[in-house]
């Protein structure tokens, strides 16, 4: 019990904290937000009426304390350049990077377990040994060239999947495809080195030696203890990809939260920019608390 | 084995199925824009990408053509006093709004009202100051009284007429154009669906429905239109543009839009005319452009581009040519014969900007001249350069206008935002004449002085008017480059 006050108390502290930062920068950031969300061709009326809707007249640090009180009432304010309350803009955008990111897991730890699963099955092979390196050249193909390929072959030569916009649930195929080859070879890595690991283990002896055969090894014994490892790294992977995957997102010109996050910035939108950085804090929080939760159910050693 | 062969020959049937369904639905002109729109609402709307979508649900007194002219739209006609300070329009009668209530001249008053700030309402417009006050002494006359004779007014005339007691807002708009606002999904894309009760048959939507996609990568617009989930992209860079030419239409042309190389004249060593000069004849122009615009670019020599056809000052080009023998004559001539370090700020997002900075700082180099170049975020570009003219020089395009002065303004002493500080008082003298002169043939004289100061005075260099590069489906027809930013959808249609 107090395991999880204690750290309910960190993710609060955690939390408080990246937000002071957030303000600190915006103070050593120069630029004007009214200017910068009208533009040059902006005429000054536009401007001062801005400014004034937006009260910038008033000192930072004044506006960051009226900040942290509507937190505590729920209210996360209203983001200087689109006018909507930050908590719906955030909300709406998160459906978009829930689903790619959703999408993306799937793909990952089927693609991931059944390369994991090969290597680990077809270890003697050595005619089969030339194959581990593809999951090298997945890690390394950086994000947006796998995008841009994708589109290649599926949307310009096939004409099969879109690749501009959200128009139902095809136009995240790709998306969760580009993201998802390099974290699949990052799991399969793992696995392997994990079934590697367990291949060492006396129970698998012992396994042997009841007469069981190295198909029945894998699947019955081998599998369910190599795959608590690679928990942590879906917890890393499910971590980056909710917290927006701004190039992904770019060239599929889909609306989600790294698009956002970018557009804050360069736009001086200090509401929604403090209400994305507690979004991403919680985001990471979540995530190693489901890790957390997911190994105790898994591994019964971790239980007490 | 037979499975598999049963699997792959259904999964080409679907494929065929899939490809053969894909026929191109012509009742909707899919086009992309870069950025997300700001507002539908023209009074809160800066943009001038959104201001291009903006032009089809709105119309003004005045509407524009190709040519950058203007001629009567919602006014039927319209006379100028004697004195020239008095503008009589005749308002069309049976035009509705998109919410199906007439338009009245009361609606033009308080959309002036408005504007100028008159009658208590908060000013929305800073050009429009030159307006004394807007009068409807009859249901179908709306007079509009200036302070001073102002042959730009009429120019100033093409701001969207709004219904009074309409609920105007970002996603809530209303006008009289051959498209009203069908939708906009959040960051996603706008939807244009035709005005079937648009007043002007000659000027009717020809393609039903419009969507303009929000696709800043470039790469990505490119297989949109390569996929057919596009029929029109923009702003493509020249050489990706000419990739393209086998399979569609590409249409390059300039849009009045001046990239300059521009100096903070306050700085010591910027100060000094010759230094101007010096620097001026020492950039080559093409070569900036092939190696910045891929050759898409026209020379310019004053910030003014040869776009705005009836002002244009055809005869500057000998006043500073690239002529690096002059430019190393007018450096020993100068205060700094041996050189100085130069910083060229450039705001990082544009490409184009910085690679011409590239190109000058190796270009100065032979004067001696060492530049360092300083690639900012565009909102500190904004803040340090533009409002605070804390900088030496920078390179920065501006969007067209259709008033010369809004494009001269820039280097007026007093204009709150004349970045170079450039101070002259023969161009002040110039300036204010033209703005106030009746004559056009005076005025325009006027305008080809300001040209010349200029050019002879150097506050910049004048690269190019850079092309706006426009990829499409061959069988798109009708788009035409505007000389402010606009995208003519009423007069595309699908041959």
């Amino acid at each position: 019990m107090f395991y999880y006050v204690k750290k309910f108390i960190d993710f609060i502290t955690t939390l408080i904290l990246v937000s002071v930062v957030t303000f600190l920068t915006f103070q050593l950031l120069p630029g004007n937000p009214a200017l910068t969300i009208l533009g040059p061709e902006a005429e000054d009326a536009q401007i001062a009426a801005l400014e004034q809707e937006l009260q910038l007249d008033r000192p930072l640090y004044q506006r960051y304390i009226k900040w942290v009180k509507g937190v505590f009432s729920g209210n996360l304010g209203k983001s200087y350049k689109y006018g909507q309350s930050v908590t719906s803009i955030i909300l709406e955008r998160v459906k978009t990077t829930a689903v790619l990111a959703g999408l993306s897991l799937i793909f990952s730890l089927g693609l991931g377990l059944f390369l994991g699963l090969f290597f680990a099955i077809s270890r003697k092979n050595p005619y089969l040994k030339p194959l581990f390196y593809i999951d090298q050249i997945f890690i390394s193909i950086p994000s947006f060239c796998t995008a841009l390929l994708l589109i290649l072959f599926f949307t310009v030569l096939l004409r099969l999947l879109p690749s501009i916009g959200v128009s139902g649930f095809s136009s995240f195929i790709l998306p969760a495809l580009s993201l998802s080859l390099g974290s699949s070879a990052i799991l399969a890595r793992y696995i392997k080195t994990s079934v590697d690991d367990e291949y060492k283990k006396d129970y698998v002896r012992t396994a042997r030696s009841k007469g069981l055969t190295e198909t029945q090894i894998i699947y019955r014994h081998i599998l369910r203890n190599a795959i608590i490892p690679s928990i942590t790294t879906l917890g890393l992977i499910a971590t980056d990809i909710f917290g927006g995957s701004i190039i992904v997102e770019n060239v599929f010109s889909l609306p989600g939260i790294g698009k956002l996050i970018v557009t804050s910035i360069s736009s001086r939108d200090f509401p929604l920019l403090q209400g994305l950085t507690l979004y991403l804090a919680a985001i990471t929080l979540f995530c190693n608390f489901a890790v957390d939760i997911l190994y105790s159910v898994v591994d019964p050693r971790t239980r007490n | 084995m037979k499975k598999i062969i049963k699997l792959l020959s259904v999964l080409a049937l679907a494929f065929t199925f899939v490809s053969c369904t894909s026929k191109k639905d012509r009742n909707v002109l899919r086009m992309n824009m870069l950025t997300e729109p700001d507002s539908f609402f023209p009074w809160e709307s800066a943009a001038t990408d959104t201001s291009a979508v903006n032009y089809n649900i709105y119309e003004g007194l005045m509407g524009f053509d190709s040519t950058g002219a203007v001629f009567p739209l919602l006014a039927e006609s319209y006379t100028i006093s004697e004195d020239k300070l008095s503008y009589t329009f005749k308002i069309r009668q049976g035009v509705t709004f998109h919410d199906g209530q007439a338009l009245t001249a009361d609606d033009v008053v308080w959309t002036y009202q408005n504007l100028v700030g008159l009658n208590g309402y908060t000013k929305r417009n800073d050009k429009l100051h030159i307006v004394e006050s807007v009068s409807s002494p009859d249901s179908d006359t709306v007079v509009i009284q200036l302070k001073k004779p102002a042959a730009g007014f009429i120019l100033l005339a093409i701001q969207p007429i709004l219904k009074q007691g309409f609920e105007y807002s970002k996603l809530n708009a209303n006008g009289t154009g051959p498209y009203r606002l069908g939708g906009y999904e959040l960051h996603q894309k706008i939807t244009l669906v035709k005005n079937d009760n648009y007043w002007n048959p000659e000027r009717a939507a020809k393609i039903p429905t419009v969507e303009i996609h929000i696709v800043s990568d470039e790469a990505a617009a490119i297989s949109a239109l390569q996929s057919g989930q596009l029929d029109l992209i923009q702003k493509i860079t020249a050489g990706n543009a000419k990739s393209l030419a086998d399979k569609f239409k590409v249409i390059g042309r300039p849009q009045n839009m001046a990239q300059v190389f521009a100096m903070n004249t306050s700085v010591p060593e910027l100060s000094d005319l010759n230094v101007r000069l010096a620097i001026s004849c020492a950039v080559n122009k093409q070569e900036v452009i092939d190696g910045a615009l891929d050759g898409a670019g026209d020379i310019i020599y004053s910030n003014f581009s040869p776009l705005m056809s009836e002002y244009y000052n055809d005869k500057l080009n000998d006043v500073t040519p690239f002529n690096l023998q002059k430019a190393k004559e007018y450096m020993s001539k100068s205060a700094y014969p041996n050189g100085f370090e130069l910083k060229i700020t450039v705001p990082a997002s544009y490409p184009m900007h910085v690679n011409a900075a590239q190109i000058i700082a190796s270009q100065l180099a032979a004067l001696n001249i060492k530049c360092s170049i300083e690639p900012i975020e565009w909102a500190t570009w904004l803040d340090q350069v533009y409002s605070k003219a804390n900088y030496e020089s920078t390179v920065i395009a501006f969007s067209g206008k259709l008033d010369p002065s809004e494009i001269l303004i820039r280097y007026f002493s007093t204009y709150k935002k004349n970045f170079t500080r450039f101070n002259n008082a023969d161009y002040d003298r110039a300036f204010t004449a033209a703005e106030t002169e009746v004559d056009q043939a005076k005025r325009v004289e006027l305008y080809k002085e300001c040209q010349r100061i200029l050019a002879e005075q150097a506050p910049a260099v004048y690269l190019s008017d850079l092309h706006n590069n426009v990829v499409m489906d061959k069988k798109l027809m009708g788009y035409k480059q505007f000389p402010i930013s606009f995208y003519n959808v009423a007069e595309m249609y699908f041959d």
